[in-house]
């Protein structure tokens, strides 16, 4: 944790994006997490997606819970507004808040307490209502501000801190995610910067209801030998599906691989998703198998982390309510009342 | 034998029937014939929280002198269910009317000599006409509403021109039921004229009156309103307030040229998520509310403090039902005072306001938004199920069509632009209510973060014990600055001076009225003061110190509007004599008027001794 603010002078030859911005212009107030935690990485990242997806930052609304988690939204884009609301019911104030603006980009975050806890009722519904977000959940097996009980993201068997055993069964979100409509699915780990910056522009750019979890292990309480979401044990269990590059209309091609092993999707703002396949069988278009294959490899205690699903076809909310092109929010009289004369047919048919 | 009660547009009657059996309409169409021939009816469904099966009664209380609250007793029962006849026949007053299908024999120790019993074999006619079961049971219902007709004078046209309406998408349909009507109205000029002493006249005392129920007119309110997103939860008796929005913004609300809605509804997996998403709307700029009922409020206690805390415009219908915990979800009461006023943990105060039918159901549910974002905070429209759920005759709506919505103190792009400084809770104008922005507002000015954790007036984070008290001032102020917004009481003085107030709300108003009459005829005068919003106008407090005893009415166990009073005015407890009605029907003008008359006169001849 440190107190330092930070400077306000940047160097002048910082690198900006297209629309003129720095990766400062990116960035939130210092973090108050402890030194180490993954949540900072993933913060970093998410920062960095933005930078290089050259978005406006005050176009993006930020949204997270309660927890050490859902501090993080802070410590990116200063120039958006932030709620951080209350424990587990993020996803119904970034419903409600996509309703009432579409073009915003809602971006929740959220731990495992947050989400596979107290949260999971609303978490699911949301998912399964279509709402255009990118939903992080910073997934670290335990409750760090209250200082280390289980989460229900613990694995069956993994080991507190104190020495005790988890005995209760592990719920999946990404598997969950995929049950319940989600038309993005991700799987990461804070350690892996170079996976999570395409992975959450790729859901950023798609329009439908997003899930990225990402591992990220907690220093002060759940960093030791018998967790299975400590530093170690990721890197040595982690299995990546494919990588994924966001490609601008005109970017140079700078990685090249082996044909038959990549696959391009455009995205609707014109760039392109390519996916670099390093487990040649995995089709991350067909739901039904990536539920399969994230059943099968955590049966082998393999973390499979990538894309896992994105359907090209996804609409969102707004789709399914038939809601006007304009931000509801925007909206005035002329639009929304209906005056005395409908009101005195509304009389008429009473009487 | 009493007297037979023999009444011209001034009596009760009320039909008790077996919930599921298709009473319902035909009953409702009485009652709406009456208003057809221009006499005023108050109308109330006492029904249960089951779809088939149990008893339910509807009552008509029928008034040429307008009085529409529940006037208690019964005059004529029309005793359609079995279930409950002992009960039914024990309401009658003393020469009132029973009214029976006599198909059945039923003892004689069944009855009671002080009332007139009307025997019709309701089963027979009906078996004798239709051989399919639901038919039997469908037209049976019309068949009494026909000798109703002849009983009490009511002009058969009328209630033929009602079915013509009901059924105008189903033709095949008038034919058969106005056949059945004239079967039951043949059947009693042929064998029971005379037999009943209450009889309708033609009047012209509805004059331009609308008949419509509470929970319309809170959806219509909160279409005019300028509504644009509903978060809610399934719940009796909030239910067809969210349903009767979705049905006025299909008609009002879709874009003519694409179709497209000017609405968003989400049916919520419960009241947290509910009012969840209305907290997010209305952070986001939109006017958005929830319906819901007590146990609703219950559960969204949490984020009504965090809406609360933070400054967010919401607003919450909240149609009261009997508690606690289930309660009586199909039973009315004035039983979420408390509950709303202080709702969640920490210090909370919340503005809640009591319209007294659906007429001004309707325009405070649209007031509320412009309360909501004024204020940025919370506002509970206090209804309840007697409002929401029945047909009232009221005053027909209306809208100025110059209006504007009062978005409150909202900085844009250009306010931003222009230099004006921007701190999130900072008290700029002194009334206590600070700027707020919309996301999205600004490439680099104007972004705050919203919290429910101790923040400063600039919303940051902070555990400084000064800085978190100003901003729990400013709340305290802001609250106060409130009571110039809100509606303000009514007062009615008595036509002598006196030293009795009485204070009532919400759907007590129409049964008050009538009792405050009823005791001026006795020779018992009392101011009235109708609240009509909390935080209470200072009118309320010097109301009550004007008067050395003040009646208080109300619709719950624990006299609640006495604690807030009591508690926000600095006021004696002994001052107040509470009139508490809470079995769960409406509150009635006997009951209330008996219960003040007993008191004033007990007073009375304690200041004379």
């Amino acid at each position: 944790m440190t107190y330092i603010l930070k400077p306000k002078l940047r160097h002048p030859a910082l690198p900006v994006n297209k629309l003129g911005f720095t990766h400062r212009d990116y960035e939130g107030t210092v973090s108050t997490l402890c030194a180490g935690c993954g949540h900072d990485s993933i913060s970093s990242a998410i920062i960095q997606a933005c930078f290089e997806l050259a978005i406006e930052p005050h176009r993006v609304a930020k949204l997270s819970g309660i927890g050490c988690s859902s501090k993080t939204p802070t410590y990116f884009l200063g120039q958006s507004h932030g709620f951080n609301s209350v424990h587990g019911r993020m996803p119904s104030v970034l419903t409600g808040a996509n309703m009432a603006n579409k073009d915003l980009i809602y971006m929740g975050v959220s731990g495992d307490g947050d989400t596979a806890s107290i949260g999971l009722g609303q978490f699911v519904h949301c998912v399964r209502r279509g709402v255009n977000m990118v939903y992080i959940c910073e997934n670290n097996g335990v409750y760090g501000l209250t200082k280390g009980q289980f989460s229900a993201t613990a694995d069956r068997g993994s080991k507190s801190k104190g020495g005790a055993s988890n005995m209760d069964t592990a719920l999946d979100l990404a598997s969950m995610a995929l049950l319940v409509g989600a038309s993005f699915v991700g799987r990461s780990f804070s350690g892996d910067k170079e996976q999570m910056v395409p992975l959450i522009m790729a859901a950023i750019r798609h329009p439908g209801p997003c899930f990225i979890d990402i591992v990220s292990p907690c220093v002060a309480f759940n960093n030791h030998a018998g967790s299975t979401k400590a530093y170690d044990f990721v890197r040595a269990h982690n299995e990546a599906v494919n990588r994924l590059d966001i490609m601008e209309p005109r970017d140079p091609i700078t990685v090249e691989y082996a044909p038959g092993t990549t696959e391009e999707a455009a995205l609707h703002d014109g760039s392109t998703l390519r996916l670099a396949k390093l487990d040649a069988n995995y089709d991350p278009n067909d739901r039904i198998m990536a539920m399969a294959y994230l059943q099968a490899t955590a049966a082998r205690g393999e973390l499979v982390t990538g894309l896992i699903y994105m359907d090209k076809t996804a609409t969102d909310l707004h789709a399914n309510l038939n809601t006007v092109d304009a931000p509801l929010n925007t909206l005035v009289e002329k639009d929304l009342c209906p005056g005395n004369k409908a009101l005195e047919a509304f009389n008429a048919s009473h009487r | 034998m009493s007297a037979s009660i023999r009444a011209i547009n001034d009596f009760v009657v009320k039909f008790a029937n077996v919930n599921g059996s298709g009473s319902a309409s035909a009953n409702e169409m009485f009652a709406r014939s009456l208003l057809r021939m221009g006499v005023p009816v108050a109308s109330r469904n006492i029904f249960p929280s089951n779809i088939q099966g149990l008893p339910t009664w509807y009552e008509v209380r029928v008034s040429g002198q307008g009085w529409l609250g529940r006037r208690g007793g019964v005059d004529l029962m029309v005793a359609m269910n079995p279930q409950t006849w002992d009960k039914d026949v024990a309401s009658v007053d003393p020469g009132g009317y029973l009214f029976y299908d006599s198909s059945r024999p039923i003892p004689q120790s069944k009855f009671r000599g002080d009332i007139n019993v009307i025997r019709m074999p309701l089963t027979e006619i009906c078996n004798a006409a239709y051989s399919d079961p639901r038919q039997r049971q469908l037209f049976k219902n019309i068949i009494y509403i026909g000798a109703l007709t002849e009983l009490l004078g009511i002009d058969i046209a009328v209630l033929e021109t009602l079915i013509g309406e009901q059924y105008k998408s189903k033709q095949a349909l008038i034919a058969p039921n106005h056949q059945a009507l004239h079967m039951g109205h043949d059947y009693a000029r042929d064998n029971l004229s005379g037999q009943c002493g209450l009889r309708v006249e033609k009047s012209d005392a509805v004059r331009d009156r609308i008949f419509v129920n509470g929970n319309e007119a809170a959806a219509l309110g909160c279409v005019y309103g300028g509504a644009t997103v509903a978060a809610w939860y399934p719940i009796t008796p909030s239910t067809s307030v969210a349903e009767s929005f979705a049905k006025h913004c299909k008609k009002y609300r879709v874009d003519p040229v694409t179709g497209k809605n000017r609405f968003a509804i989400i049916q919520a997996e419960d009241e947290i998520s509910a009012i969840g998403a209305v907290v997010g709307a209305g952070w986001n700029g939109a006017r958005a509310f929830t319906a819901t009922s007590g146990p609703g409020i219950s559960l969204m206690q949490e984020f009504l403090g965090l809406a609360y805390f933070a400054d967010i415009p919401i607003v919450l219908i909240d149609v009261q039902r009997g508690g606690p915990s289930t309660g009586m979800p199909t039973r009315t009461q004035q039983a979420d005072l408390v509950l709303a006023a202080y709702a969640s943990h920490g210090d909370t105060k919340h503005v809640m306001l009591f319209p007294q039918d659906p007429k001004e159901l309707f325009e405070f549910a649209a007031q509320a938004f412009d309360l909501a974002e004024r204020l940025q905070t919370p506002i509970f429209v206090m209804e309840d199920l007697d409002i929401g759920m029945n047909e009232w005759l009221c005053e027909p709506f209306t809208w100025n069509d110059e209006r504007k919505y009062d978005r409150g103190k909202i900085m844009t792009a250009e306010d931003l632009d222009a230099g004006k400084s921007f701190g999130r809770y900072l008290d700029v104008d002194g009334d206590a209510i600070p700027y707020r922005t919309l996301p999205g507002v600004h490439p680099s000015k104007g972004a705050y973060f919203t919290r429910g954790s101790s923040h400063d007036k600039m919303a940051k984070y902070t555990e400084e014990g000064d800085a978190y008290q100003e901003v729990m001032q400013r709340l305290l102020r802001k609250f106060e600055t409130a009571k110039s917004y809100v509606p303000v009481p009514v007062i009615k003085q008595a036509k002598e001076k006196t030293r009795f107030g009485a204070i009532y709300f919400g759907s007590t108003a129409p049964a008050m009225n009538e009792a405050m009459a009823a005791l001026e005829e006795q020779g018992l005068y009392l101011d009235t003061l109708r609240i009509r919003a909390f935080p209470f106008a200072d009118l309320v407090t010097d109301f009550i110190n004007q008067h050395d005893q003040i009646f208080l009415v109300e619709q719950n166990r624990d006299a609640q509007m006495r604690m807030l009073l009591v508690n926000e005015c600095g006021i004696d407890p002994a001052r107040f004599i509470s009139v508490l009605n809470y079995d769960g029907t409406p509150i009635t003008a006997r009951f209330i008027n008996q219960a003040i008359a007993e008191r004033m006169t007990m007073k009375s001849r304690e200041a004379a001794e």
